[in-house]
């Protein structure tokens, strides 16, 4: 496996270096940070990423779609915010938690003219911190569909009006029908580690776009997805990319878990190839999360679900695995040790796995049902860190200086 | 006038009771929010529209219209009606 991933990281020689990736053999201690459908916890883990200390429940009974720590500052925590009956809002804190202080505007659209119906943001679904250039600057995608901007660290956001006011990106986000259950979702916002100005992000449904001057302008990269049977995959609409991942060792690399199937894209190519059409027939290339490696842009890990009939999206058979590739989806190889065997019908949402940037790779997911689990070895073996939490809805793992 | 708060609101006033002026709704609302900056986008979205679940009562007469006249007088309740779990 050592070999492959040396001959690999020949072959892929990044353009630049990224000013993001992390060293080699980085070392630290890990925060998980998961945000629930009834509030946030805290995981902080020891040295060796063994026994974790919870702090939390913060924001009980409130929806935290996303917590964010702001990696360019290292204290910075962000968290998208609301009830099932107030509207939505930011929250701040510097101080690991302790402390929390709302936004002063947080994410909403323009008010409409007179007489014309006006947009209302029902959540804030996503954050991502901006460049390191930029140490102020947060990007949040929002449900229905907008993206908007901070520049003062998310105390005020802005609606990035080259995209939300574009009159074929209205067309493209469609309505309140054309989502998720809860409403269409704008996500994966991707800001490119060399340059603050080239920026990615993809709409379920709407397809993959991506921008190369900070916002003002966009285009679909949507070419060689594939839409539902029976759609027009030229509407760049029907398409409904789950999550979207650039790999920090080569950001000119993305992975896509789509609703049809699992995409690897190299720039500055703009067609996408199914690398999903290795993975085994009988699991299928169906799931809502991507995960990549913060230094090796072969390997990628995705969480199937049943895609199948009435599109359960629950583990295939009822036995939870995790597959990684280690060669850019040429080839999945089954990772399931530590998860139970059988009647076990998780289903884990776009944004609830992600990765550490230790050595080895740690890797976390939280279940819709409340379990949390790590794995501390690239996901060779798994461990369940917590149970009977509400429902999860993110995960995000964080290494503390 | 008197503003009754519900609980979900409790983290911004501290207190069930509070002091607002405004000669409407809105006006009373605007004056909430520099008391207690943030409570006004919980209960009424970017377009001006109470959001779903919140209930906006006069002198206990429900109100719709965020332009309603007050008096100095008037009770002003908000209220949320808790659904789903």
């Amino acid at each position: 496996m050592g070999i492959t991933r040396k001959l690999a990281a020949r072959l892929t020689k990044p353009k630049a270096a990224p000013e993001r990736a992390p060293r080699r053999g980085a070392r630290g201690r890990v925060l998980v940070l998961v945000a629930t459908r009834k509030g946030a916890w805290l995981y902080h883990g020891d040295a060796r990423r063994r026994t974790w200390r919870v702090d939390g429940p913060h924001f009980l009974g409130h929806i935290i779609s996303h917590l964010m720590l702001d990696p360019r500052d290292g204290r910075t925590l962000l968290a998208a915010a609301k009830t099932g009956h107030l509207g939505p809002t930011v929250f701040r804190s510097t101080d690991f938690g302790r402390t929390w202080k709302e936004a002063a505007r947080p994410p909403a659209f323009a008010k409409a003219p007179e007489g014309e119906k006006g947009r209302v943001v029902d959540h804030t679904f996503w954050l991502t911190p901006g460049h390191a250039s930029e140490p102020n600057a947060w990007y949040a995608g929002t449900s229905p569909q907008g993206l908007f901007r901070s520049e003062d660290g998310g105390v005020n956001w802005e609606p990035v009006s080259g995209l939300n006011d574009d009159p074929q990106y209205r067309t493209w986000m469609g309505g309140e029908q054309d989502g998720t259950p809860d409403g269409p979702k704008l996500h994966s916002v991707i800001v490119d580690p060399r340059d603050a100005s080239h920026l990615y992000m993809a709409m379920s449904s709407g397809g993959v776009h991506e921008s190369l001057d900070a916002g003002r302008t966009w285009a679909p990269i949507v070419r060689g997805l594939e839409v539902v049977e029976g759609f027009d995959a030229e509407n760049v609409g029907f398409h409904d990319p789950h999550c979207v991942r650039l790999c920090p060792s080569n950001p000119d690399r993305l992975y896509q878990q789509n609703h049809c199937g699992i995409y690897r894209l190299d720039r500055p190519s703009n067609e996408w190839t199914r690398i999903g059409r290795n993975m085994p027939r009988r699991v299928g290339d169906i799931g809502f999360p991507m995960v990549v490696h913060p230094r090796d842009a072969d390997t990628a890990w995705v969480l199937p679900m049943d895609g199948t009939t009435v599109w359960p999206r629950t583990c295939p058979d009822g036995k939870p695995s995790v597959y990684v590739t280690r060669n850019g989806g040429k080839r999945w190889q089954r990772q399931d040790s530590g998860f139970p065997e059988s009647q076990s019908w998780w289903t884990v949402k776009r944004q609830a796995m992600c990765a550490d940037v230790l050595d080895p790779v740690g890797l976390y997911f939280g279940t819709t049902s409340g379990e949390l689990w790590g794995s501390r070895d690239e996901g060779e073996r798994w461990a369940c860190l917590a149970r009977n939490l509400p429902e999860i809805y993110a995960v995000e793992a964080t290494a503390l200086a | 006038m008197k503003v009754l708060i519900p609980t979900p609101l409790l983290s911004y006033t501290r207190t069930r009771e509070v002091e607002a002026e405004g000669g409407t709704l809105s006006e009373l609302l605007a004056d909430l929010d520099r008391r207690y900056p943030g409570l006004r986008f919980r209960i009424v979205n970017e377009q001006d529209g109470m959001r779903p679940h919140m209930r906006f009562f006069v002198n206990g007469e429900q109100v719709f219209d965020l332009e309603r006249a007050l008096r100095p007088t008037d009770a002003v309740q908000l209220v949320q009606a808790l659904s789903g779990g």
